[in-house]
């Protein structure tokens, strides 16, 4: 696990950065998630997992345009490095590994249905 | 009106946010705001707002608390220790100066303050410190109606403190003084310093047993060694349970051995313990004291309870005679309010000296003046750094210029040169260093102390590094600011501001170092001249191949005449006599005197020594009045004494001869009345320093404490002291032939002042030197500096004499204005020093007048060094250096 790692929060903004494709800064980061997972996304917890994913190396980041409902501060662009993509596909990995180990009864007894 | 989020929040999210992520966050902010407006509103947006501000500040996006900083700072110290090693290197001779002149300096501060700690940690091997005290008693002096006394104590008092004071005190200890004694074991004979004491001396005294315990002296006829003496005395050998004997006259068991009381102690010299009912065997007339109130004679020791302060204990000891002593005893004497009081340990070094009844100065002196003088040392060398720094400043200038255009900013060029003159301070260190593992021993030497270099301590480099850190300061602190406030354009331009009043502050330390220089010479010389004097002093009798031997073994008494009549055979002798006691020593001064015309009011305490009648002639005293002792004359042994001039004068008599001297006891009641046969020239027994005190010398029975040996002067010391000792060995073969010649002991008095003259003279030469070494820097620069003018000066036709006076003029200038600061200020310190000697020397004129020339030719010397080479210099060179 040492040499992707990924937080929770992480995974979600960089998989949400990976649905936007493009655009991707954080006022769109934060609508999708709130959208799509319907939880609240607050701008500090948001710059502070982005700081995190580009001190890492799965983002790099650069500066765009400064519009006037911006008060004329530049947008700060993120987009996915081919690090940050197999650190994805690394989580994703292990992610399944787990599943397919389950042991099918288990998930029955376990799971709400039952 | 277009509507913005809560003033107060955004100012705090642009004051706490990072510089770098500060605007596209702010931009966040701001998208996010305006849609939450159309949405929500005003007041619902402003509160989303503030929740994102405060949801912001966290780590990561905070800036750090020490300011936006993005540098390495490590490459820019390195450079300035790169720059400051290079600026070293090049100019040698003033780095030599520099850090010669630092390391000096050091060097002293590092010394005395060794010395300082020593001296200040005196007594502390002792476990209980801070609760023993001696008891002290003091009453009203008559005369004086100060209040007078000592350690002497009356016998009853230690049994009155233990049985009706023992709230305050856990030990009660009576105790001998600490003196000499002679130990024989079969028959080797040797003569050490020992004290009898209490059996609870060694708990007390906290003594590391290396065998035996604290119980040991509990058997009256125990003895313990310390470890060295007992390697002596019994070399490898088991020392315990044998058997020694003291003063050939009582027996005693080893019963422990114990480590050495290191020296720097009150304790050291004794070097064994031996209870107190043996010294009761060795001096029967110690018994039966349990209700002598008249007689002071033993020591008290104490050691206090825990939770009971000197002060407390003090006070409720105070009227110990006034509720123990016998009334009608306690009436003859209770005009003088007598009291007892216990004086702590931590006072018996420093505070050795009593001024009314309590402990005022003694030692203490020294550690101040000491003190201040290593801080003055180290203060000239720290003035050489500054005067040379800046001094030189101008070779920095266009550096300076450069870096300032470049951006640097004024702290940090301060910080530059200050971290030049922590390196020079450094550098200084290490090497004063190596100074004080050279003159280690040296200096131990003079200030006959064992002071180790506690390199293994870790205390000692925390001081030593805040020590190398105030000096750097001290040192550096004003280069460091005059060198950064240049002003770039001017510099670049080649403009220095190197008008007159540049060296104003230069001019005035050059003033202070040679002002604290001349102080220390003439210090120094005063010292001298002092003990001078009292070595001149006329001693009354011949020290010269005069020898005293202890008669301290029963041996000697039935054999006395015998021993005479041996010596004078042996022809190594030309004269024997005894004594009560040494010349070199008062021992004895009692009162109760009376004689016709004596005035009521007098005290009448006189010195009392008995002698044989050979005694004048053997020590050479002289007789200015009347006769000396015949032994033919049956009537001197119980109805003669002489007297000295000082009695004579005390009981202002004009012609003594005649007169009857009567004693009487403290009722009044009659004792003995005997003739002044003789007047003898004043005998210096005690100081030097002070007038010597009233005598009377009878022809008497007591006279048996010390044999006067005078060496025949045909033959010297070497051939005649092994013919008396076998005269010694063959007539009392039992006793120690221990022998001191008169002029040694009469030397060690003046141990103390010689030590202090030494030192002195050793802090003012450093100080010269010192001094000296900034001067010669100073001249070499001015003389570098004006290398042009001087060379068209000589082109035009100026002398070499007149270049050389045009140099060193401003210098001697300065020296004169220090000598003249001085003189006043020295004379006021050494004649305040001297008020305490009786009988002193003069600060006369010369002294003054010597010192200021010496400095002033001392300083042509440095001067003229380089003011010749610069005046010498052929003109075409140093005009074509370019």
């Amino acid at each position: 696990m040492k040499r992707y790692q990924l937080g929770e929060f992480e995974e979600v903004v960089i998989l949400t950065m990976a649905v936007l494709n493009n655009e991707v800064y954080s006022v769109t980061i934060k609508n999708e998630i709130e959208s799509r997972l319907a939880r609240t996304v607050s701008l500090g917890a948001l710059h502070t997992a982005l700081l995190r994913l580009e001190e890492k190396g799965y983002v790099r980041s650069f500066y765009g345009e400064a519009t006037r409902e911006r008060a004329g501060r530049p947008k700060k662009y993120f987009q996915i490095t081919a690090l940050g993509k197999k650190a994805m596909a690394y989580s994703k990995a292990t992610r399944e590994e787990l599943w397919n180990a389950i042991p099918k009864v288990a998930l029955k007894l376990s799971g709400p249905t039952s | 009106m277009k509507h913005s989020p809560p003033g107060f929040f955004h100012r705090f999210f642009r004051w706490y946010c990072h510089p770098k992520h500060r605007d596209y966050i702010e931009g966040d902010l701001m998208e996010v705001y305006e849609k939450r407006l159309e949405r929500l509103g005003k007041r619902g947006a402003d509160r989303k707002f503030i929740i994102d501000v405060l949801l912001l500040f966290r780590p990561g996006i905070i800036k750090p608390f020490r300011g936006y900083k993005n540098l390495n700072t490590s490459g820019m110290y390195k450079s300035y220790f790169k720059v400051g090693w290079r600026n070293l290197t090049r100019h040698k001779a003033f780095s030599f100066i520099n850090v010669g002149g630092l390391a000096l300096g050091m060097t002293v501060a590092m010394f005395i303050g060794l010395w300082i700690y020593d001296e200040l940690s005196f007594d502390k091997y002792h476990q209980h410190y801070d609760r023993i005290a001696k008891v002290w008693q003091g009453g009203i002096d008559q005369q004086t109606h100060a209040i007078d006394g000592g350690y002497g104590l009356q016998y009853p008092v230690g049994a009155t403190l233990k049985n009706h004071y023992g709230q305050y005190f856990e030990q009660v200890l009576m105790a001998w003084w600490i003196t000499d004694f002679t130990l024989s074991v079969d028959d080797k004979k040797f003569a050490r310093t020992g004290e009898f004491i209490d059996a609870g001396g060694p708990e007390m005294l906290s003594l590391k047993m290396l065998s035996g315990s604290y119980r040991s002296l509990y058997d009256p006829q125990s003895i313990i060694l310390s470890k060295s003496l007992a390697k002596t005395m019994f070399g490898d050998d088991d020392p315990v349970n044998k058997t020694l004997r003291i003063d050939n006259k009582v027996e005693a068991k080893v019963a422990g051995v114990y480590e050495d009381i290191p020296p720097n102690n009150t304790f050291s010299k004794v070097q064994f313990f031996a209870p107190w009912p043996l010294l009761k065997m060795l001096q029967p007339w110690v018994n039966n004291r349990d209700d002598d109130w008249d007689n002071h004679f033993v020591n008290t020791y104490v050691r206090l309870r825990p939770n009971v302060t000197v002060e407390e204990a003090n006070a409720g000891i105070h009227n110990l005679y006034a509720d123990h002593i016998p009334p009608d005893y306690y009436k003859t004497i209770a005009s003088d309010e007598p009291f007892v009081q216990v004086v702590p340990m931590s006072t018996w070094h420093l505070y050795s000296e009593f001024s009314n009844g309590h402990p005022a100065t003694g030692r203490i002196v020294f550690v101040w003046l000491f003190g201040i003088a290593g801080a003055f040392v180290l203060l000239l060398a720290c003035i050489n750094f500054v005067n040379l720094s800046t001094a030189r400043s101008e070779r920095r200038a266009r550096e300076v210029g450069v870096r300032k255009t470049m951006g640097s900013m004024n702290g940090q060029l301060v910080m530059q040169f200050l971290s030049e003159s922590f390196m020079v301070v450094l550098l200084a260190f290490f090497l004063s260093l190596v100074f004080l593992t050279l003159f280690q021993q040296a200096f131990n030497d003079l200030v006959d102390k064992r002071i180790a270099l506690p390199l293994g301590n870790p205390w000692f480099w925390l001081m030593a590094a805040g020590f190398i850190l105030v000096t750097a300061f001290m040192a550096g602190l004003y280069p460091a600011f005059y060198l950064s406030s240049f002003k770039p354009v001017k510099v670049l331009k080649g403009v220095i501001h190197t008008d007159q009043f540049a060296a104003v502050p230069r001019k005035a330390l050059v003033v202070i170092q040679f002002t604290v220089s001349v102080v220390l010479i003439i210090g120094t010389l005063v010292v001298f001249k002092q003990v001078q004097f009292a070595r001149n002093r006329p001693v009354g009798y011949s020290r010269q191949g005069l020898i005293e031997v202890s008669l301290n073994d029963p041996a000697y008494a039935s054999k006395l005449d015998v021993l005479k009549t041996g010596l004078l055979n042996s022809g190594a002798v030309s004269g024997v006599a005894t004594s009560f006691s040494a010349v070199t020593r008062i021992n004895n001064i009692t009162g109760g005197y009376t004689w016709q015309g004596k005035d009521p009011d007098l005290d009448a305490q006189f010195v009392n020594c008995e002698v044989s009648p050979e005694f004048g002639k053997t020590i050479g005293w002289e007789i200015v009045a009347g006769r000396d002792f015949s032994p033919d004359i049956a009537a001197d042994t119980i109805s003669s004494i002489i007297i000295n001039e000082a009695a004579a004068k005390y009981m202002g008599m004009t012609d003594p001869v005649g007169q009857t001297f009567t004693d009487v006891d403290e009722f009044g009641n009659f004792q003995w009345s005997k003739t002044i046969i003789g007047v003898v020239r004043d005998i210096v027994m005690a100081s030097p320093y002070e007038p010597v005190y009233q005598t009377i010398f009878h022809y008497g029975g007591n006279a048996r404490g010390v044999m006067h040996i005078r060496l025949h002067p045909a033959i010297s010391a070497g051939e005649a002291l092994p013919r008396i000792k076998a005269v010694f060995d063959g007539v009392v073969p039992s006793a120690l032939f221990d022998y001191k010649f008169a002029d040694e002991e009469y030397a060690m008095k003046f141990g103390q002042e010689e030590r202090i003259g030494k030192l002195s003279g050793i802090f003012s030469t450093l100080a010269v030197l010192i001094s000296c070494l900034g001067l010669f820097g100073l001249v070499s620069y001015v003389a570098e500096q004006r290398t042009k003018e001087i060379g068209i000066r000589k082109v035009v036709g100026a002398s070499v004499f007149a270049i050389w006076k045009m140099l060193s003029k401003d210098f001697v200038i300065l020296v004169i204005v220090s000598s003249a600061l001085a003189i006043p200020f020295s004379y006021f310190l050494m004649e305040r020093w001297l008020l305490k000697y009786e009988y002193r020397t003069d600060i006369s004129w010369w002294i003054f007048a010597a010192t200021a020339a010496g400095a002033v030719i001392i300083t042509l010397l440095t001067v003229s060094y380089q003011a010749l080479k610069a005046a010498l210099m052929n003109p075409v060179q140093s005009l074509r250096s370019e």
